[in-house]
Formats: C-alpha cells, structure tokens, sequence
C-alpha cells in the first residue's frame, strides 16, 4: 500500500466555555485519504464535521493530535488543499472570471494575465459554466453558484480538494446534477476528495470510503464502510445494484441507531485502527476475500 | 398609464412650488397705504419709508431677481466685503474638500488598522466615544490659538469633524468583513498585504463609503458656522456680512446657494458608493 495522502493521528478538539466547563467535541480520531481516494464523512451535527475539515484545511489548529499530508504535518492552510466551503463563500464583488482568476493568480502570482484567463476559463468550461464569465454571483443561481466554487477550488490544482456540505443549500435537482458534475470531474481528474455530508444517498453516490462518526461530545470514529459497488456508479443505476440497499441500510441503522449507543460498545474499539466493514458484501462474497492486508469484516 | 404615474411626482412637486411661492407672495404683499406720520417728514423720506407699506421681508420676485442677478455674474471680486456668490461658494467647497480630505487619508487607514485588531479596537473605543460627540465648533478655539491662523483653522475644524464617521465606519467595515471570505484568502496562501487590497478593501467598501458621505453632509453644514466665526471669505462669511447689510434677498439666495451645493456634494457621494457596493 502506498503512503496515504492525508494521516489523521489521534485529533482532537476542546472548547472551553465561559464558565471555564471544557466541552470535547470530538477525540482521539485515526483515519486515513489515500491519492485518488473519495472519502466522505457523516455524522450528525454537533460531532464537530466542519471542525475535522478545518483542521485538515489547517483554518483551524486540533486541541491535541497530528495531521500528515504527503508526509509533512499540517501548520496552516495551503493551496495544496483546496477547500469548498458550504456557503459558497464566492466574492460577490467579482465576477465568476474574477473569483476563479483571483484563486489562479494566488496559486501562480509571475502569471500573465492573459495566462490567468485562459488557465480560469479552462476550469469555468469544465463546470459547464461557459458564457456566464461575466456575471456576478448575485446574478447565478445557488447551484451555479455552488459550481463556481467548485471550479474555483480545482483551478489551482491542489492535491486534495476538501468539502464542506457543499450541496446541502440546494435543491434535490439541482443537487442530484451537481453531485454527478463531481462523479464525472473526479473521474477525469482523479483527484483525492475529502467530503462531509449528512446524505446517506450522496455518501453511497461518490465515496470510496465511509467514515462513520459516533454522536458528539467525545464523538469518535465508529468505523469505516468501505463502498464496493464500482466506481462507474451513476444516479440512475445506483439503486438497481445488489449492495446498494445493504449499504445505505447500514448508514441509516448506523445514523439512528448505532451513532447515539456507540460509546457502550467501545471496549473491543480500537480508535486507532476503527474497523473496516463492507456491508455490501454478502458473507459468501466477503469470505472469498483475500484475507491479507487490511481487516475487512462483514457486518449483517 | 404608467407613463401618467411617472409624471405624478414631479407634477406634484411643481405644485408645491406653487403653492409655497403663492404664500409667501402674499404675505409679502404690500400693506393698505396708511400714512402713519407726519406728511412733511413722509415727504422727506419718501412714501415708502413712512407707511411701512412694504413688507422687510423679501417678496420672492425679489428673491427671484437677485438670483438671476447672481447666476449672470456669480465670480465677480469688488474688494473684501464684496465677491460673487460663486467665489464665495468656491471657497467653502475648496475648504471642505480640503479638510475632508485630509480627514479620509488618516481615518482610512487608521479604521483599518483599528478595525484589524480587535485589541486596538477595543483600547481606542473610550477616546473615540467621548472625542465624537463634541461639536466640531468647540475645537475652534483651541484651533485659533495652536494653529494661529483663522483659514487654517476652519480647515482642521472641517477636518475634525469628518474624521469621526470616517474612521467609525472603517474600522466597523473592516472588522465585519465575513470570516468565510478571509477564509478564502487564507486557503490561497494571500500575503496581507494583498489580502487587504483584493479582499478586505473591497468588502468593506460600501461601509466605508457609507461612512464619507455622512462626513461630507456634516462637514458642509459645519462650514457655514465656521466661517461665521473666522470671517473673511467663504458662503458662511457671505452670510454673515449679509445679514450685518440687512439684506435678507441675499441670505435667503445664499441658503438656496448652500442647500442646491450640499445636495450635489451628497449626490457625488451617492455616485461614487454606487460604484463599489456589490449586490449580495
């Protein structure tokens, strides 16, 4: 196996209050983004998502705890890893031209202007956003929008793109478009995607790899489903596969049931080695598993 | 028919015009004849004089006349206590650009600094609280006796009193520019110095904006008084010297004067905020 592209060892974050009572929202967090990986992460609020992804993004400093990429530890935020914020975050007094060429100039400052452009409308056209160049954010729609910082965020060809719910502000159509947008642009580019999302769907659509978190405070990760449906996966025939159901049945269990009662069955977890399962496969499948490498274990 | 509603308005306005010019005429107008002193003396003065038939007060013909008399030849300069209105008009808006400018090259970049740290902020508060709210006239004192020079001090006055909103709405500005779009910055690796110029300049351009032309509006009215006081040349002086002529036509051509150079001053300012204000 490959050196992974993002280490997680052991984060955790505090937060102290004004009465000085420490709240742990989440500890101890192992995991691991391998180079052309899509992982995505779900849990729900309060287990401190949009923290993880600070802290990988390096906006926001871990109470305790590492952070590896390509081997070096994270200080601080880099254009090695671009991030997708949920609320766009698009600077409204410039135009889609202008947001995308401001992030290209950030990450090639000796660029010429004219290169600027061509690199940005390169990326604009990637999103199918040919032709609104000109306009200003407040002119697109929300999915539009949400598609600038996309291109935004791969214009300055990071290694690793981080994503904070970043359709979780549209609408199921524009939503379901878009998430297919990203299928078809990791695909081509194969690029290493950490995403958080609370969309059983969206999770099973576009990640290899599943990291479950437990309910905050003190929330961990619970384990780690790994998707083995093929990564060819559309929105259309998702459902039509045999693992698809059995997937998404065991997120939903997870999320209901699982993610609140975690904490009593934590004395055979190991936080730093949370157990990898394939729900999808069915037991005969699982046992014709090579038993090397990692643990795959079937949970029914 | 909404070509007919776009007329209402100004239709409207006219009317008002009207209206207030034909009350204004008739209060003016002149009273029965009644001589009240003696014919010998009304002979020696002249019948106007002695029947007070005609009202002190200005009929707005009259103020009508002296305007079109100002407009055809508002530069003229016939010594000290005689200049057009124009070049006494000039002088105000020169020394009220002057003084705001002054006051917008440091409360600019003091608001961002300030608006920056919120230590700074925090530390400055206390003096920009209580330093605000004295009227810009109380400095005119101590300016006379520092500066020793009477120009110069209605300059610091206006320059005084335009700082606050300025630096106020700066320093607001900068410090609420949204955390995400820092954020932003931060994840490309922005230097600062570029990050204020590309990010936080034009995010808090509206307010700063918003914060001048407040500074403008006040430091417009603030003049007249100065000039009042510290006399020689300008719109307030103009005013002054009017009123120790008793000429009530030119006061009130000079307050027309004074509101028409205000509005535009704002307007200029409107134009320019509408530039740099984004829709979000």
């Amino acid at each position: 196996m490959n050196e992974p592209l993002i280490r997680v060892e052991g984060i955790s974050k505090k937060f102290t209050g004004r009465d000085g009572a420490v709240t742990t929202v989440f500890e101890d967090l192992h995991f691991s983004v391998d180079p052309g990986e899509f992982v995505c992460l779900i849990g729900h609020s309060g287990c401190g998502k949009t923290t993880i992804l600070n802290v990988l993004s390096g906006l926001e400093q871990s109470s305790s705890g590492y952070v590896f990429v390509g081997g070096r530890e994270v200080s601080g935020p880099s254009l090695d890893r671009a991030v997708i914020f949920q609320s766009h975050a698009l600077m409204p007094w410039l135009t889609v031209m202008g947001n995308i060429a401001f992030a290209v100039s950030s990450r090639w400052p000796e660029w010429s202007r004219e290169k600027v452009r061509e690199h940005s409308q390169k990326y604009i056209d990637l999103v199918n956003l040919t032709g609104s160049e000109k306009k200003r954010p407040a002119e697109l729609s929300g999915g539009m929008k949400q598609r600038v910082g996309i291109a935004r965020a791969l214009s300055i060809q990071p290694k690793m793109l981080l994503m904070d719910e970043p359709f979780s502000a549209l609408d199921a159509l524009t939503r379901g478009v878009l998430q297919e947008e990203v299928l078809r642009i990791c695909a081509e580019t194969r690029q290493t995607v950490f995403m958080i999302t609370h969309d059983v769907d969206e999770a099973i659509l576009l990640a290899d790899k599943i990291i479950l978190m437990t309910n905050g405070p003190y929330a961990k990760v619970a384990e780690i489903v790994v998707n083995t449906m093929p990564r060819s996966r559309t929105r259309h025939d998702l459902h039509k596969h045999p693992h698809y159901y059995r997937i998404r049945n065991h997120l939903i269990d997870f999320l209901v049931d699982r993610s609140k009662a975690f904490a009593g069955d934590s004395a055979s977890h190991d936080p730093r080695h949370p157990p990898l399962v394939a729900p999808g496969l069915d037991p005969a499948e699982a046992a014709a598993l090579p038993a090397a490498g990692k643990p795959l274990v079937a949970v029914k | 028919m909404n070509r007919l509603m776009s007329w209402r308005a100004p239709v409207l306005s006219l009317a008002f015009f009207l209206l207030l010019v034909g009350v204004w005429h008739a209060l003016t107008l002149p009273k029965s004849a009644q001589q009240t002193v003696d014919s010998e003396y009304a002979a020696l003065v002249g019948a106007a004089a002695a029947t007070g038939q005609k009202s002190a007060f200005p009929a707005p013909a009259e103020v009508g006349a002296k305007i079109v008399e100002h407009l055809k030849e508002p530069f003229y300069d016939r010594g000290p206590n005689d200049k057009g209105i124009g070049i006494q008009l000039g002088y105000s808006v020169a020394r009220v650009l002057l003084g705001y400018l002054l006051a917008a090259l440091v409360a600019i970049p003091v608001g961002f600094l300030i608006g920056m740290s919120p230590t700074v902020y925090r530390a400055l508060d206390p003096y920009i609280q209580v330093l605000k709210p004295i009227s810009p006239l109380a400095w005119m004192p101590l300016a006379l006796f520092t500066l020793k020079d009477s120009s110069v001090s209605a300059i610091f006055v206006i320059f005084i009193c335009s700082l606050w909103p300025m630096l106020i709405n700066t320093a607001f500005g900068v410090a609420s520019v949204r955390r995400e779009w820092l954020n932003v910055a931060r994840t490309l690796e922005v230097g600062s110095v570029r990050t204020a110029f590309r990010v936080i300049l034009p995010a808090a351009a509206p307010t700063i904006m918003t914060g001048m032309r407040i500074s403008i509006g006040i430091a417009w009215l603030v003049i007249v008084a100065a000039e009042m006081l510290v006399g020689g040349t300008g719109i307030g002086y103009f005013v002054w010297n009017e009123w120790n002529n008793l000429s009530i036509t030119n006061i009130l051509t000079a307050i027309l004067a004074i509101g028409v150079v205000g509005m535009l001053l704002d307007l200029m300012l409107a134009r320019l905020t509408r530039l740099v204000t984004f829709p979000e």
